[in-house]
């Protein structure tokens, strides 16, 4: 069963998948831009994979070209299962 | 199965006959839990798949159309056999004819199976294999592509896509440990070449003979297995010297 897609939960699942990916914990935040973070185009495949496993989401490549913050990558998970 | 190689299978699709049971065979000999594809040809999919199992293999056997988007999604969905993390992009049809007289159909179903069958494939088994920090796509292509074949202008475009298309997704998911690899087969005995074999072809191929598809499927196994991790983004020509 796909977890409940609420901003904590995603919140959570993106800070782990993230440094899952080898950030920082200490580096997370809403504000932090994806640049500052070293994440890549890489890094948002599975990043989107993470996300789908866990909410049943499907986040597409256009869906996430813009995305430039990590609180813009939550807020796009949420809108994306309203 | 090599220690270390994280769980799951290998999707070889068309795999009921010729060389897709040939790497089917192989591959469950090398330890994967092996999907065996075919369309239409359901008895031959059970024989090569109870071979296997007759051999100690794990194989099962599913119905799928790689030109069709929603079916090829069902071939590369996790199953109890784990991730597809080796794809075998085997299944391909030809409609020859002259290229004045191709019609639309003849190109589309050649363009939709050869290529976008692989490139579906190949998209919904690389966010797994990514996962694992493992994965291996094998593109069977053909030398006709790179080469010219008076009466295959469609199944020369697929084919010629295919390896461009093999190239470009390699260098994008290297970092990961992903292989994405392409064979090119020259004439081989198989269902598809079985009205154009023996027509004096062999006077042109160096090594004097068609190949077989256990020698294609040798190749893909390779380039599937752990030894050929550093080999990426590359076409195994296997063609008796034809295109040399």
């Amino acid at each position: 069963m796909p977890t409940d897609v609420t901003t904590d939960n995603v919140e959570k699942t993106i800070y782990d998948g993230l440094v899952e990916l080898g950030t920082e914990r200490g580096d997370l935040s809403r504000e932090a831009t994806l640049e500052s973070l070293d994440v890549d185009s890489l890094d948002l495949v599975e990043l989107a994979q993470i996300v789908e496993d866990e909410f049943g989401v499907e986040l597409r490549g256009d869906d996430v070209k813009d995305v430039k913050t990590v609180g813009e990558v939550i807020d796009l998970v949420v809108s994306k299962a309203g | 199965m090599s220690e270390g190689r994280p769980q799951g299978c290998a999707l070889i699709t068309g795999s009921s006959r010729g060389i897709g049971a040939a790497t089917a065979r192989l591959l469950a000999a090398d330890g994967w839990p092996v999907r065996i594809n075919y369309r239409a040809d359901e008895e031959g999919a059970r024989a090569v798949a109870e071979e296997i199992g007759s051999q100690g293999g794990k194989a099962t056997v599913i119905q799928g159309d790689v030109g069709d988007a929603g079916q090829v999604a069902s071939l590369l969905e996790p199953g109890e056999d784990g991730p597809v993390l080796v794809l075998v992009n085997n299944a391909g049809l030809r409609r020859d004819a002259l290229s004045p007289q191709i019609e639309d159909e003849q190109w589309q179903q050649v363009i939709d199976v050869n290529l976008t069958g692989t490139f579906r494939a190949t998209r919904a088994a690389l966010p797994h294999m990514l996962r694992a920090r493992f994965g291996r796509v094998v593109n069977v292509a053909s030398i006709v592509g790179p080469r010219a074949n008076a009466g295959q202008a469609n199944y020369a475009a697929s084919k010629a896509g295919v390896i461009g298309f093999t190239k470009t997704v390699a260098v994008e998911v290297a970092r990961r440990g992903v292989t994405v690899n392409a064979v090119a087969p020259g004439f081989i005995e198989t269902a598809l070449t079985e009205e154009i074999l023996g027509k004096d072809l062999e006077k042109e191929i160096p090594a004097r003979r068609v190949g077989s598809p256990d020698e294609v499927a040798a190749c893909i196994r390779f380039l599937a297995s752990d030894q050929a991790s550093y080999v990426t983004g590359t076409t195994l020509t296997v063609d008796g010297g034809l295109s040399a």
